[in-house]
């Protein structure tokens, strides 16, 4: 095994289709029309010396080392900053060139430490690569002069030399080493889009400096690690590598965080991994990462990760460890006797959308062919089912319409209810990209998200909403657009169903869903509602992105429909550059749906009730299946605590955290009689677990993950599991113990499989995603290279069909008890329940979950920032510190999810999506009051959680 | 630990989804009503759920939204209890 090769091709590449000849060193060669002549001649294998240039930022020109001579024109232009041209002959290595780099590389290492053999950067410094390359052999300046090198050993001080700043967990910035490229500060600026580094001072004397001379830790830096990728030296170098050395060999594999789906070479020695770098030629990301995938995977080593198997009769007894056989056996016998005891529809399974598309599949199946029944959910039930529901409805298909490259293309970005800068963080920065070209932002959000003002971004329009109203501002958008006859009729004659068009056009174009008319409830102003609406429908290409804010209400689904209408009425479907984009959460949402996670859904988003979709499972499984769906997360629950559901297997999943009305989950979870866990640590849910599974992580396996553009990417094994088995392996065993003939020896198996019975995954198979790097389903006999974009020659179902969408209040509704609104959301250093982040050291930037309340209703209630307040709504309450903020309007407040003993979800209601269930997360009506400590049920939740973690009777040596 | 709110059972989590699909549906072209409803119903609803909801439907429980029981004859009702 090696290193994955990547060429730094020294500029970015052009997107012209115009095409140049030029001969380079006497070699012809062609490229887009904008090119440099560096990347040319990289294209044409010359390697021009450089070192302030790298291609994944725009050239600068200062170090002149690159230096070329061009026929007939005078001088030695820089090759970075110099476009092609037709017929131009260019030499890139002439005495001239040779002297004059020589002479640049003296300078700068006149001015370096001669410390290479110990330098972190040994054998990956450009610096001294390009020592070599120019034939430096000595240094005719010593260190006796002016030099940021060291401090002065006579005990002077040396103002020009600077300590390390290691506040940054995961990287260090070592002043002495930098050679002032620059590189660093334009990759911040225009990779990652935060302004957090700036040049200070001029010439000599000029420093990289994170935001006003301040340490990178407590500066606007956000830790995504493009400074450190850009670093040609060892100035900015990741402190894993400082501790371990050099990696000797790498793996392509998918980040496990979220739906971006960022590839990253895994930089490995043996099978210590070294550090994770983003790979440029990942199709999500294009070489950028966020902080979780790029430095957060120290959870997967971390102390609390559980190595064994383990069982209890009663959840208040301490943990036994047993053996794998053991607990195989205790779980099959205990679910046949359920079934036997209570019927076949007593237990059912949670599938993850954490895990792999090949284990979420196994997990189905287990339901479906093993436990007989439909009782299989997942956890996107939480969040995205309203989208399947609503592009399902509209559009034929669940699937999000575009690739993450397409917003290069939007004029105007509609974000609703979503935060990519901190939830889809590598996705945020190449829309905060796009923005910064000129394209126009409207943010339709109750908060004042961050990227309604950035550096160098203002949203045209941001439409405050009240938490709640989604559907009244959608219709109303549509009401402006349908009365002011901005939508574009043929479209909508070609691709959509005429006639549903006009009942809704007639519908939206009643006076009651005026922008003027929704005020009152939706709090937002008419005249910026009506100039949005037109911006969107005349302002060119136009995008709609959206997340949890949308799905997570009692309109959900309908919201969706609301914007899927707009699309449609707007012609903004088929093409790159527009769309509806829902922004999924985990990193496996979407492919979890696909693979059949829901009670009413075989793979592929077929209902159980057809015949023909079951009878291929039947042939395939060699068994009968359910035509009934089974029951969704909320109703097993339900069924639980009726008595009439009893066993239940969770891969992956924390339930208890993450669900809404923890009290109801507790007692749906305490009412069964085998709850079986399968994780990497012992989560929430595991405190009512009867049997627990070690679970191993996205690096101990093989297998794929979809992001949210449904982009199928592999995911590859570069360690031994520390538990043993993959997660997939797992259920097989667990499937064979309940004497299912499973006999999968590698997930590519399950996933030809897959392809068999599905035909939108028709010729996915691991050697064509090994040739393809990856694809974006449908990818089939019609779809060979995958679907980037959807409904291009029309809509999935045919025509779009347009379906009215009526504001509904929610029933959550505030009063004199519960005066505010609560909406809850996420940040970026976390993921979802944190059960991963909050054991890695991105805990220096969000220790606790704070709850923003705006000045006003703090002050109302006596309460200053940093005080411990009491949250409390009909559900329940909990305790957690304020913070106090005009991002949130008065008479809402805002808090993540992150830690368990905040317990936010004890605070929201059991109120759901109508058409799906979801949980109702953005809006809960409650009180806000002083306090001096945490709540009666947060200690006897801390006190239950710390019983039920106790663990004894360790097995001797465990295999 | 104290509850503000009465407890609420199944039957009456159903009775409220249920009533939360028409709303929906009410204000959707007159002609697809029922069947929007009863076609939702029998997509997502679990047999114990359709078994509970017909229980309160034949005996006439008042909660129920107008819509919900008109469409109450298109819904497919639940098998015998199945034993594994
Ligand atoms: S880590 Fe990212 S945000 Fe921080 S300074 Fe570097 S590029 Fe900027
Ligand atoms: S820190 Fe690295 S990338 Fe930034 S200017 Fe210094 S040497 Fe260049
Ligand atoms: S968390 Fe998301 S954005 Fe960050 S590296 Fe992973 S996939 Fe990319
Ligand atoms: S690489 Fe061209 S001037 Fe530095």
């Amino acid at each position: 095994m090696s290193l994955v090769p990547e060429i730094d091709y020294g500029t970015p590449a052009s997107l012209s289709e115009k095409m140049v000849t030029l001969t380079i060193d006497g070699r012809e060669i062609t490229v887009p029309e904008g090119t440099s002549i560096m990347r040319a001649s990289m294209e044409a294998g010359i390697q021009v010396p450089k070192l302030c240039a790298t291609d994944m930022v725009d050239a600068f020109g200062s170090c002149r080392l690159c230096l070329v001579e061009i026929e007939g024109r005078n001088g030695t232009p820089a090759s970075c900053t110099t476009p092609v041209a037709a017929g131009l002959k260019v030499h890139t290595q002439t005495s001239r060139l040779k002297d004059i780099r020589k002479g640049v590389m003296e300078l700068y290492i006149s001015d370096h430490p001669l410390d290479c053999l110990t330098c972190a950067a040994n054998g990956d410094c450009e610096l001294q690569d390009m020592a070599g390359a120019v034939g430096l052999r000595d240094v005719r300046y010593g260190y006796e002069g002016d030099n940021h090198v060291k401090a002065r050993d006579n005990g002077e001080t040396n103002t020009r030399w600077m300590p390390k700043d290691e506040s940054n967990p995961y990287f260090t910035y070592d002043p002495s080493k930098c050679i002032v490229c620059s590189r660093c500060v334009r990759a911040c600026e225009e990779v990652q889009g935060t302004f957090a580094l700036t040049i200070e001072g001029r010439g000599f004397d000029s420093r990289v400096s994170p935001g006003m001379h301040e340490n990178f830790l407590s500066s606007e830096c956000v830790s995504c690690g493009a400074c450190v990728q850009a670093c040609p030296t060892a100035t900015l170098t990741e402190k894993s590598v400082i501790e371990i050395g050099q990696p000797e060999h790498s793996v392509v594999t998918t980040c496990a965080y979220c739906g971006v789906g960022c590839s990253f070479k895994a930089e490995m020695r043996g099978e210590e991994l070294v550090r994770m770098v983003p790979w440029k030629d990942g199709k999500a990301n294009r070489g950028h990462s966020c902080v979780k995938g790029r430095f957060a995977y120290g959870y997967s080593t971390h102390r609390q990760r559980i190595l064994n198997p383990m069982i209890r009769e009663k959840v208040s007894d301490p943990w036994r460890e047993v053996t794998w056989e053991e607990a195989y056996a205790h779980v099959a016998s205990e679910f046949r006797r359920i079934q036997y005891q209570y019927g076949r529809d007593a237990v059912g399974g949670i599938t993850s959308s954490r895990c792999t598309n090949e284990e979420t599949y196994l997990v189905q199946k287990l339901v479906r062919a093993g436990f007989g029944n439909n009782n299989v959910d997942t956890c996107a039930r939480v969040c995205h089912s309203p989208t399947g529901y609503g592009l399902g409805q509209t559009f034929g298909t669940s699937a999000g319409t575009q690739d993450f490259d397409s917003v290069e293309h939007s004029d105007v970005v509609v974000i609703i209810g979503a935060n990519p800068t901190d939830g889809h963080p590598v996705f945020g920065s190449r829309l905060k990209k796009r923005l910064r070209q000129g394209a126009k932002l409207i943010v339709i959000d109750p908060r004042r998200t961050d990227i309604v003002r950035s550096p160098h971004i203002e949203a045209a329009y941001h439409l405050p909403l009240k938490p709640g109203t989604n559907v009244a501002v959608m219709t109303a958008l549509a009401h402006v657009i349908v009365t002011e006859g901005l939508f574009d009729e043929a479209f909508i004659r070609e691709r959509c169903d005429w006639s549903e068009f006009e009942d809704w056009a007639a519908f939206v174009a009643d006076e009651n869903h005026s922008p003027e008319a929704v005020e009152k409830y939706t709090g937002v102003k008419p005249e910026d509602l009506r100039s949005a609406a037109r911006l969107f429908a005349a302002g060119g290409n136009g995008a709609i992105y959206y997340g949890l804010g949308v799905t997570e209400h009692s309109q959900g689904s309908t919201t969706v429909i609301a914007i899927a209408n707009l699309a449609m009425a707007t012609g903004n479907i088929g093409r790159p550059g527009v769309g509806v984009n829902p922004l999924r959460g985990q990193n496996n949402v979407q492919g979890s749906c696909d693979m059949g996670s829901f009670p009413h859904e075989l793979p592929g988003y077929r209902h159980v009730s057809d015949d023909a979709t079951r009878d291929t499972f039947e042939k395939m499984w060699g068994v009968k299946l359910s035509d009934e769906p089974g029951l969704r997360i909320p109703n097993m629950l339900d069924a639980a605590v009726d008595g009439t559901f009893k066993g239940l297997y969770v891969q992956g999943e924390d339930i208890l955290q993450s669900d809404p009305d923890t009290k109801h989950v507790a007692a749906g979870l305490a009412a069964m009689e085998c709850v079986v866990v399968q994780d990497l640590f012992l989560n929430e849910t595991a405190n009512y677990a009867h049997v627990f599974l070690p679970g191993s992580t996205f690096l101990e396996k093989d297998g794929t993950f979809t992001n949210a553009e449904r982009r199928i990417n592999r995911v590859r094994k570069v360690m031994t599991p520390r538990n043993g088995y993959g997660d997939w392996e797992v259920t097989q065993k667990l499937a064979q113990a309940m004497g299912l003939d499973w006999n999968y020896s590698h997930p590519s198996e399950i996933m030809d499989e897959i392809a068999a019975t599905t035909p939108s995954f028709a010729l996915v198979s691991y050697d064509y995603l090994d040739k393809m790097g990856s694809v974006q389903w449908p990818c089939n006999e019609k779809t060979p290279l995958g679907s980037p974009i959807m409904h291009i020659d029309g809509f999935v179902r045919g025509k779009g069909k347009f379906i009215r969408t009526e504001y509904v209040a929610t029933d959550e509704k505030t009063g004199p008890r519960f005066p505010l609104l609560l909406t809850t959301g996420r940040i970026l250093s976390q993921y979802n329940v944190g059960a991963q982040t909050r054991r890695t050291e991105n805990v220096v930037w969000h220790e606790e979950d704070r709850l923003e309340i705006h000045p006003h209703d703090a002050e109302n209630r006596g309460i200053h920032d940093g005080d411990w307040i009491r949250l409390a709504s009909r559900s329940g309450d909990t305790t957690l510190r304020a913070l106090i903020t005009d991002r949130v309007a008065p008479g809402v407040v805002y808090t993540t999810f992150h830690h368990p003993t905040t317990q936010a979800n004890v605070i929201t209601t059991d109120f759901s999506d109508w058409a799906t269930n979801c949980p109702e997360y953005k809006v809960t009506a409650v009180q806000v009051s002083p306090s001096n400590g945490p709540s009666e049920w947060q200690m006897e939740y801390d006190e239950q959680a710390r019983q039920s973690r106790r663990i004894t009777a360790k097995l001797e040596a465990a295999e | 630990m104290s509850h503000d709110e009465p407890h609420k059972t199944t039957d009456d989590k159903l009775v409220y989804m249920a009533n939360q699909i028409a709303t929906f549906f009410k204000s959707q072209p007159e002609a697809e009503r029922p069947k929007g409803v009863a076609d939702h119903i029998n997509k997502f609803w679990e047999q114990r759920m359709r078994r509970a909801f017909f229980a309160m439907i034949d005996k006439g429980d008042p909660r129920f939204d107008p819509l919900v029981v008109q469409a109450a004859p298109l819904i497919k009702r639940p098998a015998k209890i199945a034993k594994a």
